[in-house]
């Protein structure tokens, strides 16, 4: 372990933002993942209880991000870079290990609703103040958010009636707007069309100019190579690489040939 | 240690970040709460209303929907079913019952769902995860409103007089209030472990329903005393004699129903607060 030794210095340069230190987290699941589906109670099959087992979704990562970073994070699917993600923004539990972070890490996905019965509108104030703006900061900033998601007027429609694209564009809309320290990004950038796309790129860049850190997950790699200037490939739960996108995203697309 | 050299949590600690995750103190987390106070309201306030809204007539239904609940139940119990165990004034009496009912019942079944139906909110968003069974209490808050607007007019209709004794209507939600809260709480974590409470939860409400003196009156019945006293000691039929209390003639309650209202509140909002936020760092996780 010679290799933190002349990080060292950087680091005194840099100001780490976010610090994941030996990391695991597991999950446990009933058998049958009856637990994680929610409409599992009509397909409960008879008989005795289920058992749980345990899946290890991460198993011992660290490293350290600095300001102004930009971090794109691959691997295969079930690799665990949600979960990584999921426990940088403190939303998994780790069984082991911490996470040290600066402000409160906000997770941004595409899979996350907020609530579908709602009105566009209704849901960029909860969003907004979910994020912990005040009620004041929230209509400071609507227009911006209603702006920049491009919904145009069917922000007064709820959002169960918007497409998948809509829907991501509105959630990304409101989740950057709040001033993060450590925004986390979990494919959002894969929907919406490419003006959208430009956009939002623009805005991780503006993050990041103002001394905030970005994790991006993304199946992507050009969007990634766009975006990001640090790559962290996880591979069975492990971190397997940790650099420059350079040199990491060359080393992961062979890794999957 | 004077190595350049340093251990993860040992940068942390240099650079000042906080470890994440982790449950607060009590009294931090009951002051977070409190810090949210506008995202309670305004989930409360936009549920409440997308419930009604997606209805032809809209927020009228807060007052049919309990005017024909009234009307079906005043039916069956008042006309169909023999009358040996009524007293006198019976509408009045019905109707005060079963709304106080679809409150508790509400608080209870949609504070199950609180945590389990959110979860996209949960695993996005970091807020005291409390927020979301206060929330629902609050959204049946705001309908239990116009339901005892209905509950006083229907009594005044059917001959009760106005009396200083409705000043006690105020106390008496309260005291209801908080007991559902604390339900609510306790219902959220349960269901979130335990997905088989949600099967159980109609039968517990049913059974609740036909016990709590909704449609009779308790100490009427004949019961033997061991089983009147239980009878007489279950919270909601409490909740229901004090509300009564304040509304119905003849229903007037002692001191010892406010004493068991006021225990039976405190507990419930103290118990399901505490069980409610030893379990708040796992329900990002299931």
């Amino acid at each position: 372990m010679s290799e933190p030794r002349t990080s060292s210095t950087q680091e005194s340069l840099e100001r780490p933002t976010v610090v994941v230190d030996d990391l695991v987290v597991d999950y446990r699941v009933l058998a049958g993942g009856r637990r994680a589906d929610r409409a599992s109670k009509v397909a409960r099959r008879p008989g005795a209880l289920k058992r749980s087992r345990v899946v290890h979704a991460l198993r011992g990562v660290s490293f350290t991000a600095h300001e102004g970073e930009s971090i794109g994070v691959v691997g295969h699917n079930g690799s665990g870079k949600s979960t990584l993600l999921r426990a940088i923004a403190g939303l998994a539990t780790p069984t082991r290990g911490a996470v040290y972070a600066k402000g409160q890490p906000t997770l941004l996905g595409v899979n996350a609703a907020l609530i579908n019965d709602l009105s566009g509108e209704r849901n960029v104030v909860l969003g907004g103040l979910a994020l912990g703006m005040t009620p004041a900061q929230v209509s400071e900033k609507y227009q911006e958010i209603v702006d920049f998601s491009g919904v145009g007027e069917a922000i007064d429609l709820p959002m169960a009636t918007y497409s998948a694209g809509m829907g991501a564009r509105l959630r990304f809309a409101i989740a950057a707007s709040a001033e993060h320290q450590v925004l986390l990004v979990d494919e959002a950038l894969a929907v919406g069309d490419a003006e959208f796309r430009r956009r939002s790129e623009e805005r991780i860049r503006e993050l990041r100019a103002a001394a905030g850190t970005v994790f991006l997950v993304s199946h992507s790699m050009g969007a990634i190579k766009e975006t990001c200037t640090r790559a962290l490939w996880v591979d069975h739960g492990l971190l397997r690489m940790d650099g420059p996108v350079e040199e990491v995203l060359p080393a992961y697309k062979d890794s999957t040939r | 240690m004077t190595d350049a050299v340093s251990s993860p949590s040992e940068i942390a600690r240099r650079a000042g970040l906080p470890r994440l995750g982790g449950r607060p103190p009590f009294l931090q987390y009951v002051g977070a709460l409190s810090g949210r106070r506008a995202l309670l309201l305004e989930l409360a306030r936009s549920r409440f209303r997308a419930s009604n809204e997606v209805n032809r007539l809209g927020m009228a239904w807060v007052v049919i929907r309990p005017l024909l609940n009234a009307g079906v139940y005043g039916l069956v119990f008042g006309l169909l079913l023999p009358a040996g165990t009524r007293p006198d004034n019976f509408v009045p009496f019905l109707v005060v019952g079963i709304f106080v009912f679809q409150f508790f019942a509400g608080c209870l079944n949609d504070g199950a769902k609180a945590i389990t139906g959110n979860l996209g909110l949960v695993r996005t968003l970091h807020f005291p995860r409390a927020l979301l069974p206060l929330a629902t209490t609050l959204q049946q808050l705001l309908g239990l409103g116009p339901m005892m607007v209905v509950a006083a007019v229907i009594c005044l209709v059917f001959g009760e007089p106005l009396a200083l004794r409705w000043l006690g209507l105020p106390p008496a939600l309260a005291l209801l209030a908080a007991f559902s809260t604390g339900v609510g709480l306790v219902a959220a974590r349960a269901t979130l472990h335990i997905r088989d409470v949600t099967q159980l939860l109609p039968f517990i409400t049913r059974l609740l329903f036909y016990t709590s003196g909704i449609f009779y009156a308790v100490d009427r019945v004949g019961l033997p005393r061991p089983v009147e006293v239980v009878a007489l000691l279950n919270p909601v039929h409490v909740y229901i004699s004090l509300v009564r209390g304040a509304l119905v003639d003849g229903q007037a309650v002692d001191g010892s129903t406010w004493l068991l209202g006021l225990g039976w509140a405190l507990l419930s909002v103290i118990a399901g607060f505490l069980f409610f936020w030893r379990a708040e760092e796992r329900y990002g996780r299931e």
